[in-house]
């Protein structure tokens, strides 16, 4: 905007020399009639000029103006900057900065395996309900159920069908999911839990189709692949739409909202279903609320209807006092070592204070113990046997089994990779060691 | 003692007269000396911890029961579950790391800045992989944003659930973020970064957490992020990287970062179909439900934070937030929504971040029912129960945005209730 003003300096030197070379012009002697279209002349050109010199000055003006808005808006910014409101935007370049460095097609392959709702991006292969069935009971039934049908609060994939409209929708994959894409691309990527990545796509294919056996959309002689993907249509597949809160809520919700006398009277109508107690150790316990409704007052502009003489016990115990925590025990680096590494395993097992079976057994007391011998645990056959023979946990076997489970001990339904390094195998051992019957 | 010390201890008692007789109404005299201060105190007098004892400091002890808690039962397992911020014994807008709130899908891992590895791929001219250090080489911004998770007061649809505010709104965290602007990055590979674009973000943990970012997003105002309040990330945050994507639903905030691939359409992963999708009464669903709308909650007096001072001067304390920009106004009512009064902000709200508001009331010991209604800068105002079920029924699981009532009783006692 500073530019303007000296914009306008050399159209002002042009009119200048105009009116130089009519004057010269004016000095000849010509016919009075030219004399009198020179002298109209001049009066344009010279009217031209004072108009040009008031244009000069107007726009000087205005620039003038403009840069003062300039250097009141940055000063606005800059004061908002130091009160902590708005961040001045880190500055952008036309080109690059050249940091990092290209990737390798390799590498591209090795982690850029999402699907498409179209099927971009499947691999090659195939697999059917039938080896499906029997790599889901390996691998997924101990959370999701032989037929898909859930253990625990682990998710339900097969049925639910017409549900969604229902108090409490069941959402699996055969009531609810839209695109099959999501299935293979969340079963390949992310599961089983506590082992994701390690399925083939020929194990996804087969576990898919089981997966879409169960929810009654395939027949049983069904070969899920690449090819036959398209085939398959997905039940929900049109009970979407995109997010329309905009037209369906903000316009209705954002009018000036009411102050006084919005309501005549409120009254309570339900109290808390559970009350929370945070004990000191960490976590909750939520406690079913015996209170009711009924010995509380309603309200109206005026106040509490009435103020309840021995108002009910305290709901809920205030916060906790503070305790003074247990100074932590140092232990030895080995066993904190240990308890690092067996967080790959807690998905699984649990160890240590009133531990139960999981998908796992629990672990207390498993060194010197029988293969197989926990109470109440469905073991697989392979371990089954193990305990026939009367074979026992030692450091040693429990190293060699961690190492490479699925080679070891052939035929568990321990979906775990194993451990590379000897220095988890040595610490998770010395960990479970620690803890007895 | 000097004579230099006589009048300003003069000055002292009378002041503290003055104040005792102004504030009779309220405070109980003292009839016997109070030992704390008649009487020499072991910190008085013994010296305390020295300057070698604690290299990285934690909460006193006595702070001790303001901490992340779960509720087991919510899910099959710990490790793919949430626990809450005791946002009821925060004050100000900042959350400390390591009260914040944590959800994790595969649980948190370790992965150290070495190991550390981001890809960007897909629709690029030259697909790069970046390590933590290039990351630090690009110019950086400073934001304060909230991270909510979508299913924040989600149990509440089904009516008052959980007498706390730690668990009916205590998945959301307040912090100020350092990083990487993701239009840099998407710049850096030659990005086509027209608008019918996505970009799809996964982590690097076992669950890989995909979600697809609509590419106008992606290039406005999400942060490729490796501080949190100055210090490095928490591993529960998502440690050395994780993306902060501004007002909308804190599963789309992808922790452990590892890729980023620019698509020409939604991936729909199972994070944006099959979960963080909200039923409708009829039973179709909405997708692509990102922005947190405008909400608000009174944290103390709230279940946790009991009134235990009687009558008189008390401070209703709360929060306030909006995923389309500021807070503009926050209204408190003590009769359950008949009146309402405008409360004092503590800070004119920042943008899609923690705003802290205030009500300086004298209670006169009546049962009240304490509500709080906000509202942002595009006029939305929070809506009531009734209203967001009268428009989604009560299937929804995620982005309920209600105003919370509590019941405080004549004792001071707070609890979660529903009202008509």
């Amino acid at each position: 905007m500073s530019k303007s003003p000296n914009l306008l300096i050399p159209a002002l030197g042009g009119t200048a020399l105009v009116l130089g070379v009519a004057f010269g012009v004016m000095n000849r002697d010509y016919a009075a009639d030219k004399i009198d279209t020179l002298e109209t002349r001049v009066n344009q050109v010279s009217t031209q000029a004072s108009s040009a010199a008031e244009t000069a000055k107007a726009e000087a003006a205005r620039a003038a103006e403009l840069e003062q808005q300039v250097a009141d808006i940055q000063a606005a910014a800059a004061k908002q900057v130091a009160g902590g409101t708005l961040t001045e935007p880190a500055p952008q370049i036309d080109g690059r900065y050249g940091l990092g460095r290209a990737a390798l097609a390799e590498e591209i392959a090795a982690w850029d395996v999402d699907v498409l709702p179209d099927g971009r991006g499947l691999p090659e292969g195939s697999g059917d309900v039938w080896t499906g069935e029997e790599v889901f009971v390996d691998y997924c039934a101990s959370c999701h159920g032989d037929f898909a049908e859930g253990v625990d609060n682990w998710p339900v994939l097969a049925g639910g069908f017409d549900t969604l409209a229902d108090e409490d929708p069941v959402k699996t994959v055969g009531s609810y999911w839209p695109y099959l894409s999501t299935v293979w691309d969340y079963v390949h990527r992310s599961m089983p839990f506590g082992g994701a990545g390690t399925l083939t796509a020929d194990e996804t294919y087969a576990i898919v189709a089981y997966i879409l056996y169960s929810n009654d959309m395939v027949d049983d002689d069904f070969v899920l692949s690449n090819e036959t993907f398209k085939d398959v249509e997905m039940h929900n597949a049109g009970g979407f739409i995109v997010d329309d809160r905009a037209e369906a809520e903000y316009a209705e919700w954002s009018a000036e909202p009411c102050m006084e006398n919005c309501k005549d009277e409120v009254s309570i109508t339900m109290r808390s279903v559970f009350l929370v107690e945070t004990p000191p150790e960490g976590g909750s316990n939520s406690v079913m609320n015996p209170a009711k409704v009924d010995d509380l007052p309603s309200f109206t502009a005026a106040g509490p209807s009435f103020i309840p003489v021995a108002a009910a016990k305290p709901a809920k115990a205030p916060a906790p006092e503070a305790t003074e925590v247990a100074a932590a025990d140092d232990g030895d680096a080995l066993l904190k070592h240990g308890e690092k590494v067996f967080r790959k395993c807690s998905a699984c097992h649990a160890v240590g204070d009133g531990a139960k079976n999981k998908v796992g057994p629990q672990l207390n007391g498993v060194m010197g113990r029988t293969m197989g011998s926990v109470e109440g645990f469905g073991y697989s056959n392979v371990f089954v046997e193990a305990n026939a023979e009367g074979k026992v946990w030692t450091p040693e076997e429990m190293a060699a089994f961690l190492a490479k489970p699925k080679s070891y001990m052939k035929g568990t339904k321990m979906a775990f990779a194993g451990l590379k390094k000897d220095e988890d195998l040595d610490a998770i051992t010395a960990y479970l060691a620690s803890f007895a019957e | 003692m000097d004579d230099i010390f006589k009048p300003s201890r003069r000055a002292f008692l009378r002041g503290s007269a003055a104040l005792a007789a102004g504030g009779v109404a309220g405070a109980a005299a003292a009839d016997t000396p109070d030992p704390l201060i008649t009487e020499l105190q072991d910190w008085a007098s013994y010296t305390g911890v020295g300057v070698d004892e604690t290299p990285y400091g934690m909460p006193i002890s006595f702070e001790s029961h303001v901490v992340r808690r779960n509720v087991e039962w919510l899910t099959a397992s710990p490790i793919s579950s949430i626990n809450f911020t005791p946002i009821h014994a925060l004050e100000g807008t900042i959350t400390p790391q390591g009260c914040a709130f944590e959800r994790h899908h595969s649980g948190a891992i370790e992965l150290s800045k070495p190991d550390y590895r981001l890809m960007i791929n897909g629709l690029v001219d030259q697909p790069l992989v970046f390590t933590y250090e290039d990351l630090e080489r690009f110019p950086r911004e400073n934001h304060v944003y909230f991270c909510e998770c979508a299913a924040n007061t989600g149990m509440e649809w089904a009516g008052a659930q959980l007498n706390g505010v730690q668990f009916t709104h205590g998945m959301i965290h307040n912090m100020e973020y350092t990083g990487v602007p993701l239009r840099a990055l998407l710049q850096e590979a030659g990005a086509d970064l027209s608008s019918d674009k996505w970009v799809y973000v996964e982590g690097a943990d076992a669950s890989s957490n995909g979600r697809s970012i609509p590419m106008d997003k992606a290039l406005d105002d999400v942060l490729v992020a490796f501080k949190a309040n100055g210090e490095a990330l928490r591993m529960e945050h998502g440690y050395p990287v994780r993306l902060v994507v501004p007002g909308w639903e804190g599963n789309m905030w992808v922790k452990w970062l590892r890729r980023i691939e620019v698509t020409d359409m939604a991936v729909e992963s199972r994070e944006e179909t099959s979960k963080y999708t909200d039923v409708l009464e009829d039973g179709t669903a909405r997708k692509w439900t990102w922005e947190m709308d405008a909400k608000s909650v009174i944290t103390s007096p709230s279940p946790q934070m009991p009134i235990t001072h009687g009558k008189g001067p008390l401070v209703v304390s709360g929060l306030a937030w909006s995923g389309h920009g500021k807070i503009t106004r926050v209204d408190v009512s003590k009769d359950g929504g008949i009146t309402w009064d405008t409360a004092r902000l503590g800070k004119q709200g920042d943008t899609k971040a923690l705003t802290r508001f205030y009500l300086d009331m004298d209670w006169d010991g009546a049962p009240m029912l304490l509500q709080s209604r906000a509202m942002d800068e595009t006029g939305y105002v929070q809506p009531t129960k009734e209203q967001l079920r009268e428009k989604r029924g009560e299937n929804s699981v995620y982005h309920n945005n209600c105003i919370q009532t509590w019941y405080v009783n004549a004792e001071g006692i707070a609890e979660n209730v529903e009202v008509s």
